[in-house]
């Protein structure tokens, strides 16, 4: 049996089979989004705070609607209107909304290694949506779970990754999730983005930063959006970058045929990925975001359902009828 | 009067590691005579005996690089609780820099601290002045008058000396003046944003890293410096393999080059950073393969001293998330500790050591240590086996930002003595 | 928690006559099976309607279609599961709406896990008619809930729990009662 999960701040720490267990628990809320009625009370009088430092859509509403979903109730943090604004620490603002007894805090921020301190600090479960450049766990999670459900496995496969590696937190996670799983990576960039420390990450890790060779014989091909500002960088003219390293058609021939394309969102349809691509039937975009409902509602259940004086003896054969 | 007895002296100016019996006057050592006996009966009169049997007897230990905090800062060290914390680590002389509030630009701000030291200060204070005004990089600073005032050498420390024609200019005028110029090294557009070295640990842990170069880059631009005005250079908290390189090429070629490494740089490496802030200092831990060369340096002589780059920090400051995090880790209680787990390795002679503390340091400020008849009682009296753990909370300092919290250690620093008077002795 | 045995409630052969039995009593009761279906509640009550579903089949000659249900979802007491509960999908391949549908479960205690049944039924449709069939009611009732066909009822005290052992689940058949001790 997995070890029990008391947050979720990177993939990185997690074993195999606690990645194979949160992945199995999805299914069944996979299945849910198909109900006429989405509504649960499992989580009915939990409530779950949102504290997201770093604006986001997508994300955000992926897991409110996670939590909604299950029953629970929302408390909402955004950086447009955070007291962040007025000087107020990190801390200061995690221990106010502790302070209101939420059941679960949902962060992202822009420091690296942030949901870790908070962790550090507060009793209740935390989860890592995105910290800095470090990781975004659920994203990598609902990634797994599409390929698996699409190519059946998620062993052995080869993965090519493209675009800003050192930047985009999604890369590391999804690079410390397949690799439990004997996955190839092949990473794919303007090399000033590609760190050779990479290649110390997992067994089977190599740059390339020729998109040519680096779809050769892909199973699947993850493209990551290009920031187009950042900080302390010179950066990067778009046109370049469109000229080598947009996925195109073409480029996506090289690839095995039944490749797979998954993009985290949102896309820039012209400048990393063709729109035909975007659209084909190749993409897996619009089940990612299906399956990262899924996920976030099966880490949500798991994180806060299970009460404190549960007795693992106590299995649901001797559980009340 | 006080009479050490029976203790090994290592005396690095003579170079000789003898068993002598030392009688101090008033400041001074007035006599020093082969160790008797411990049955024996000493002349004095009045005053205490020390029994140093089994423990060693040193010039007394110059930190030429700290932070003490005062004016400014006093919430996370006043000259009082950092002086007394370097004694506690056998410290007899500190080198504060200048990068208080108000910087430590002009003669009233060094007189200030040095009225201030000789009100409450357990050691020596010996004031680093800042380069260029304000430390800003733009115009030299009144670098006379704080050398009348009492200034040991110049420096715009927790910045790099800004361009390459202020340092002309801050050479130029120092080499005139007999000073050494000091330098925080460090290329500001390949530092911009890092938090520490750039490495797998960086990439790991998704936080901005610089590369060695950030230092080297500066370091070579100074020993040109050097090489063009003649002026007696030092390269503050030197970290990398690089540049360490550079520092022998240029001593080889006969240039007055100097340089200092951190007791935290000859222990750990950048492996070793995790979101924990008292892992976080500038310049930040580096490869195994530099400290690895800085501990060549430290036994072949390239590295003149070691020194500790005390940098206190208020507690609430340093528990935020780790980009936040201000740079700087304490380091006066430790220091002889970690070295002396060189020495215990096998990596460093104990007179080397000793030398790395002492006549190191005083050379490079153009001074002299020495345990002889006459000189000053300044003396460093160690164990090299007394078992204990650090801990920050029994600490002196103000702050507990140490990255060794809980370690354990063999060999302490046990009575420090400074001007003759006995400024700490460790509790049994 | 360690559990001691008192005594087997039912053989292997009698959980056989007593299925076959509530299948006929199924059939007769339902005025037509052409519009009826088998929810088996997980874990054992799985296992439980697919063998009654089979009988009918052997009765009627018609397929009555068995769908299963998790119901860890629904559940009103998140604290008595385990820590880490491991869930399962539930399969109900044929709409729920206007459907005649018979729950089954082994064991009918307090009812609250065929309140949570209802409850997830309920979230796929609206059934015409609910009705419930288990194994062994052991009373204790904390809901207004009843099944209508019972295999046997057995009176029990708060200390023992009835262990329904299945081929398909557990490996052994039959019914034991056994007792709570510290």
């Amino acid at each position: 049996m997995a070890e029990r999960l008391r947050d979720l701040l990177s993939i990185e720490e997690l074993t195999a089979g606690q990645i194979a267990f949160l992945l199995d628990e999805a299914k069944p809320f996979q299945e849910f989004q198909r109900h006429p009625l989405k509504k649960l009370a499992t989580l009915r009088g939990k409530t779950v705070a949102l504290a997201f430092f770093e604006s986001s859509t997508r994300t955000r509403i992926s897991f409110a609607t996670a939590a909604s979903r299950l029953g629970a109730d929302t408390m909402n943090l955004q950086a447009e209107s955070s007291s962040l604004k007025k000087g107020e620490s990190l801390l200061d603002t995690a221990r106010t909304l502790d302070a209101m007894k939420p059941d679960c805090i949902v962060m992202r921020h822009s420091s690296s290694g942030s949901a870790d301190f908070v962790a550090r600090h507060l009793d209740i479960p935390v989860v890592n949506a995105g910290d800095g450049t470090h990781e975004h766990p659920t994203q990598a999670l609902l990634d797994a779970l599409t390929i698996r459900d699409r190519r059946g496995t998620m062993e052995n496969l080869n993965v090519t990754i493209i675009g800003d590696i050192l930047h985009i937190r999604v890369a590391r996670s999804n690079l410390h999730l397949l690799s439990h799983f004997g996955c190839r990576f092949t990473l794919c960039g303007p090399a000033m983005w590609l760190p050779r420390e990479f290649e110390c990450f997992g067994k089977q890790v190599r740059r390339s930063t020729r998109i040519e060779e680096a779809l050769d014989g892909a199973d699947i091909v993850m493209v990551l959006r290009v920031q187009q500002e950042r900080l302390h960088e010179p950066a990067l003219p778009l046109n370049e970058y469109i000229l080598l390293y947009q996925l195109t058609p073409e480029r996506l021939k090289i690839a095995r045929p039944d490749a797979l394309v998954l993009h985290p969102g949102p896309m820039i349809r012209g400048l990393e990925i063709d729109p035909t691509v975007a659209d084909g039937p190749q993409s897996c975009v619009l089940e990612q975001v299906t399956n990262g409902l899924a996920v976030r509602m099966a880490l949500l259940f798991v994180l806060i359902a299970t009460g404190s004086e549960a007795d693992e003896a106590r299995g649901s054969a001797h559980a009340a009828h | 009067m006080l009479l050490i007895k029976n203790a090994r002296v290592i005396d690095p100016a003579s170079g000789t590691d003898t068993k002598r019996d030392i009688w101090i006057d008033g400041s001074r050592i007035s006599r020093i005579a082969p160790a008797e006996t411990p049955a024996a009966s000493s002349p004095s009169t009045n005053g205490e005996t020390l029994d140093a049997t089994g423990l060693v007897v040193a010039p007394g230990f110059i930190d030429l690089h700290c932070h003490l905090r005062e004016p400014g800062g006093e919430s996370s060290e006043t000259i009082e609780t950092g002086t007394r914390a370097a004694a506690r680590g056998g410290f007899t002389a500190v080198c504060p820099m200048p990068n208080m509030r108000p910087v430590n630009d002009n003669a009233s701000v060094t007189r200030s601290i040095l009225e201030r030291a000789a009100a409450v200060a357990v050691t020596h204070v010996w004031p680093i002045g800042a380069a260029s005004t304000g430390s800003r990089g733009e115009s030299l600073a009144e670098i006379g008058a704080m050398q009348k005032a009492g200034i040991v050498a110049v420096s715009d420390d927790g910045h790099p000396i800004a361009t390459a024609k202020l340092l002309r200019q801050v050479m130029d005028y120092c080499r005139a003046l007999d000073l050494p110029v000091v330098d925080h090294c460090e290329d500001s557009s390949l530092f911009a944003g890092a938090v520490m070295r750039e490495g797998v640990q960086s990439v790991r842990l998704g936080l901005r890293g610089m590369p060695a170069a950030t230092e080297s880059i500066a370091v070579g631009r100074d020993v040109q410096m050097t090489e063009l005005t003649g002026c007696r250079f030092h390269v503050a908290h030197l970290s990398a393999r690089g540049s360490l390189d550079l520092v022998r090429a240029a001593k080889k070629r006969g240039l007055q080059v100097s340089c200092e490494v951190t007791p935290h740089h000859f222990t750990l490496t950048d492996e070793d950073v995790v979101y924990d802030t008292r892992f976080k200092m500038n310049p930040p831990l580096a490869s195994a393969e530099d400290r690895a060369a800085l501990i060549e340096g430290l036994a072949d002589g390239t590295v003149d001293a070691i020194a500790t780059d005390h940098a206190p920090h208020e507690a609430a400051s340093k528990d935020v998330e780790f980009d936040r995090a201000p740079f700087g880790v304490t380091g006066f209680e430790t220091a002889l500790a970690l070295a002396l787990e060189l020495v215990h390795s096998g990596r460093l002679s104990l007179m080397r050591m000793v030398e790395l503390f002492t006549t190191g340091p005083a050379r490079v400020l153009g001074k002299k240590r020495a345990v002889a008849p006459g000189e000053a009682a300044d003396l460093t009296i160690f164990s090299t086996d007394h078992p204990w753990i650090f801990h920050v909370n029994q600490s002196a300092s103000k702050s507990t930002n140490s990255p060794f919290e809980g370690r354990k250690f063999r060999g302490a620093p046990m009575v420090t003595i400074v001007d003759g008077r006995i400024v700490y002795r460790r509790e049994a | 928690m360690r559990v001691v045995e008192k005594t087997q409630l039912m053989s292997a052969t009698e959980i056989d006559r007593t299925l076959q039995r509530l299948a006929h009593e199924i059939v007769e009761k339902s005025g037509g099976v052409a519009n009826l279906a088998l929810i088996g509640i997980r874990r054992r009550g799985v296992p439980l309607a697919q063998r009654i579903a089979r009988a009918m089949h052997g009765i009627e000659h018609a397929e009555i279609p068995v769908g299963t249900l998790d119901i860890t979802l629904y559940r009103d007491d998140l604290s008595k599961i385990a820590a880490q509960p491991v869930l399962h999908s539930s399969e109900i391949s044929f709409p729920v709406d206007d459907k005649d549908v018979l729950l089954v479960d082994d064991v009918l205690y307090t009812g609250r896990t065929a309140r949570a049944a209802m409850n997830g039924l309920f979230d796929l449709g609206r059934p015409s008619r609910v009705r419930m069939a288990v194994l062994i009611d052991r009373g204790h009732r904390e809901l207004p809930i009843e099944a209508t066909f019972v295999g046997r009822s057995v009176q029990t005290s708060d200390r023992e729990i009835v262990e329904v052992r299945l081929n398909e689940t557990d490996g052994e058949e039959r019914v034991m009662l056994v007792e709570r001790v510290e």
